[in-house]
């Protein structure tokens, strides 16, 4: 009986050894070479695997920050100037420093603001919703509210707000990645310079029609009326098919626009409200 | 002897054809019309007019822009309002001109008497030219300029003219009602098209929901080498594809067109409407419309004058129904919901079909179950499941793969589904992202 076992033993030790020795041969010969750096760099991403940099996940951004030349194009959002510094030491080179930035949802078209005049009863995609006619509501420009954006979202940091049906950006969570930016059928977010405090001033509105029509629809759309544009001291507000846009680079976040616009379009968010002045009877009855 | 269908696919909608057998109405005129310049698949036609100019009806109003393309004339007479964006079927405002109605001056050189003119003399060339000139589209809904569906390509001949008589869209009657009172006018532009075309043999497809039409179309072309074939009702018997395969028994082959077998399909409309060009020099300015609904009070089959307001057709047929809840531009099937009343009646416009609060609303959409019931009544034997789901994943290079463009939109699939799946709203969404890739890879 124990012959039967060792004999059993020793051919299955054999047809091992031999198999661990052809494959240690085919390993060697097949093998391939990563430059080490590769890995190193790869632990200093954030692993989000977003695609915000522009490549198929943090590996393949990996490779190319170590095999490209130029870092001119090359940032990741999601980990910012930290994560290219760290990037950039490991391998000897300079990391370029961007602004963050964050997402910015360009729509106010509430349905107190922006009256929905029909249902939507089709595929609740916007893609779908887009392609088949302006909106519950008429614009043609603005928000669909079937949250493509919320599903484009990995870092859960868009949200659909039932009351006012347009999506809602949670500044903290944002990365800046442009999911949400590629989603939207409408182009309705843009991705703006991060302010301290998470201070915002935008035009929210992207609707290029003659204010005539678009007031139709619309309570708080942009009219292309230039007043925002004829007060702002920095010139960081630029007119084109009659619609404003305020550079987040250029605007200096003096609020001098926001009281002008006649429809309310321009927005001031996470900002301190304006010292009223005293009225002289109210001074009067405080003595 | 059972009648021929196509083979592959196809569903059986309850056929509601309540507007079936009534009379055509003419529609009286109303007070604007707004006449798009692209009504036609192809490149919109380029505007002549401009505000305050006189146009009469028949003139030529837009000029078609490149090889597909086509003419648009105004309707009416009376003088130009304006040229400007106006809301349309597409669901988007397009470039019309908005014509204020007066009188009713026609073009001189229009035919406007009842005589049936039967042969023409012009050579195929002259025919297509005119056909061009006329500004003639497939009648049938997808408006293809006729007169390049005439023009058959090099290394390629056509040896049938398919004419399309089924109208399998549940509710709609306006292409029987044609072949009931205009049947000698149709029969006479079967003819201009077989000249037009250069063939010796046609085939009239009916389906026997209308043995009234067989009757009477058998009638007119007794002797003749127009044959009309009766079918087995199945949806979506009209397309064309299908209609060739159950007339012929010709596979169109993916990715081909109907001459690469030796036929070409029009529509009854397009055939009165080429007679109507061709013999009596009238371009195309109306066209009858089907306005149904079960709670419809007056559903009809109207000769609408393009541009007028589909509003008006409603009103003329009893008003909107209370319990009205979608208003759908087309059949049940293919068709899609208007979110106004205020646009016009266009080239393409089959029928407005008034559907109640209960029947309109969709069932809340589940997950695929994976029963194959779309695989199996696909006319063009596809995978709606799979379309779908690489729609959502936005994989539109393997949509491609999976020959999401030889989709013919019929329908059949969202309608069979179990789960409320709406399968075909995601593959046309695939299709256009398809056909973007597939222009920009020729443009390279």
């Amino acid at each position: 009986m124990s012959q039967i076992i060792l004999y059993t033993i020793i051919t299955l030790v054999a047809i091992g050894s031999a198999a661990a020795i052809i494959l240690y041969f085919v390993a060697q010969r097949f093998k391939v070479y990563e430059d080490p750096r590769i890995d190193e760099v790869e632990e200093a991403l954030p692993a989000a695997n977003c695609g915000g940099c522009g490549f198929p996940g943090c590996r393949n951004f990996a490779e190319t920050l170590v095999k490209s030349e130029s870092w001119e194009d090359l940032f990741c959002p999601v980990g910012g100037n930290d994560t290219m510094a760290k990037a950039a030491s490991l391998l000897g080179r300079e990391a370029i420093e961007q602004a963050p930035k964050v997402a910015v949802v360009r729509c106010n078209g509430t349905p107190e603001f922006r009256p929905r005049t029909n249902e939507y009863d089709g595929a609740p995609t916007c893609a779908i919703a887009h392609s088949l006619y302006t909106g519950e509501a008429g614009c043609p420009h603005g928000c669909l509210g079937c949250g493509d954006c919320v599903a484009a979202c990995t870092f859960d940091a868009i949200h659909m707000d039932p009351l006012t049906e347009l999506p809602v950006v949670v500044d903290d969570k944002c990365t800046a990645c442009g999911a949400c930016v590629d989603a939207c059928p409408r182009d309705i977010i843009e991705l703006r310079k991060k302010n301290k405090k998470d201070r915002k001033i935008f035009v929210s509105c992207i609707n290029e029609e003659k204010g005539g029509i678009a007031k139709k629809y619309c309570s708080v759309t942009c009219t292309g009326c230039t007043k925002c544009f004829k007060v702002c001291p920095y010139e960081a507000i630029t007119m084109e098919n009659n619609l404003a846009f305020i550079d987040s680079e250029k605007c200096k976040l003096c609020r001098k626009c926001v009281p002008e616009c006649p429809t309310n379009a321009i927005l001031e968010i996470n900002f301190p409200p304006k010292k009223e002045k005293k009225e002289p009877a109210e001074a009067e009855v405080s003595e | 002897m059972s009648l021929k269908t196509f083979s592959r696919g196809g569903v059986h909608p309850p056929e509601h054809k309540l507007s079936s057998g009534l009379a055509i109405e003419e529609l009286a005129l109303p007070e604007t019309v707004v006449i798009p310049v692209s009504q036609h698949l192809g490149a919109p036609a380029k505007v002549l007019v401009n505000r305050g100019d006189q146009v009469k009806i028949g003139q030529l109003i837009a000029q078609s822009e490149g090889f597909v393309s086509t003419n648009i004339h105004s309707s009416v007479s009376g003088k130009v309002l304006k040229v400007d964006k106006f809301m349309d079927s597409s669901g988007y405002k397009k470039m019309a001109v908005q014509i204020q109605v007066e009188g009713e001056v026609w073009e001189e050189n229009i035919d406007r008497t009842d005589d049936l003119v039967k042969n023409t003399v012009l050579k195929s060339e002259a025919i297509r030219k005119k056909i061009l000139e006329a500004g003639i589209v497939g009648l049938g809904g997808a408006t293809f300029p006729s007169h390049v569906k005439l023009m058959v390509p090099k290394g390629k001949t056509a040896e049938y003219l398919i004419i399309n008589g089924v109208e399998c869209e549940p509710y709609l009657t306006a292409d029987h009602a044609l072949m009931m009172e205009k049947t000698d006018e149709v029969f006479a532009g079967i003819q201009v098209l077989m000249k037009g075309l250069g063939v010796e043999k046609a085939i009239v497809g009916i389906e026997n929901n209308k043995p009234d039409a067989i009757k009477k179309m058998k009638e007119v072309a007794n002797g003749t080498a127009i044959q009309v074939q009766g079918l087995k009702v199945k949806y979506p018997q009209g397309g064309e594809k299908q209609l060739v395969q159950a007339l012929l028994k010709r596979e169109v082959p993916s990715g081909g067109l109907p001459i690469d077998v030796g036929v070409v399909v029009f529509n009854v409309g397009t055939a009165l409407a080429a007679y109507e060009a061709v013999n009596k020099n009238r371009p195309l300015i109306d066209r009858v419309v089907t306005v149904t609904g079960k709670s419809l009070e007056k559903p009809s089959n109207f000769l609408v004058r393009i541009g007028t307001p589909i509003s008006l057709l409603v009103e003329k047929a009893g008003g909107l129904p209370d319990d009205t809840a979608k208003v759908i531009n087309g059949g049940p099937m293919m068709g899609k919901a208007l979110s106004t009343l205020d646009v016009p009646v266009v080239k393409g416009s089959s029928g407005i079909l008034l559907i109640q609060e209960g029947e309109a609303r969709r069932k809340e959409m589940q997950t695929c179950i994976r029963c194959t019931k779309c695989v199996g009544v696909c006319p063009m034997g596809l995978e709606p499941y799979l379309l779908m789901t690489l729609s959502e994943k936005s994989l539109f290079e393997r949509m491609e793969t999976e020959k999401v463009m030889d989709c013919i939109e019929c329908g059949s699939c969202s309608y069979t589904c179990p789960s409320a799946r709406p399968l075909l709203d995601y593959i046309r969404l695939g299709k256009a992202e398809v056909g973007k890739i597939m222009r920009a890879r020729k443009a390279v």
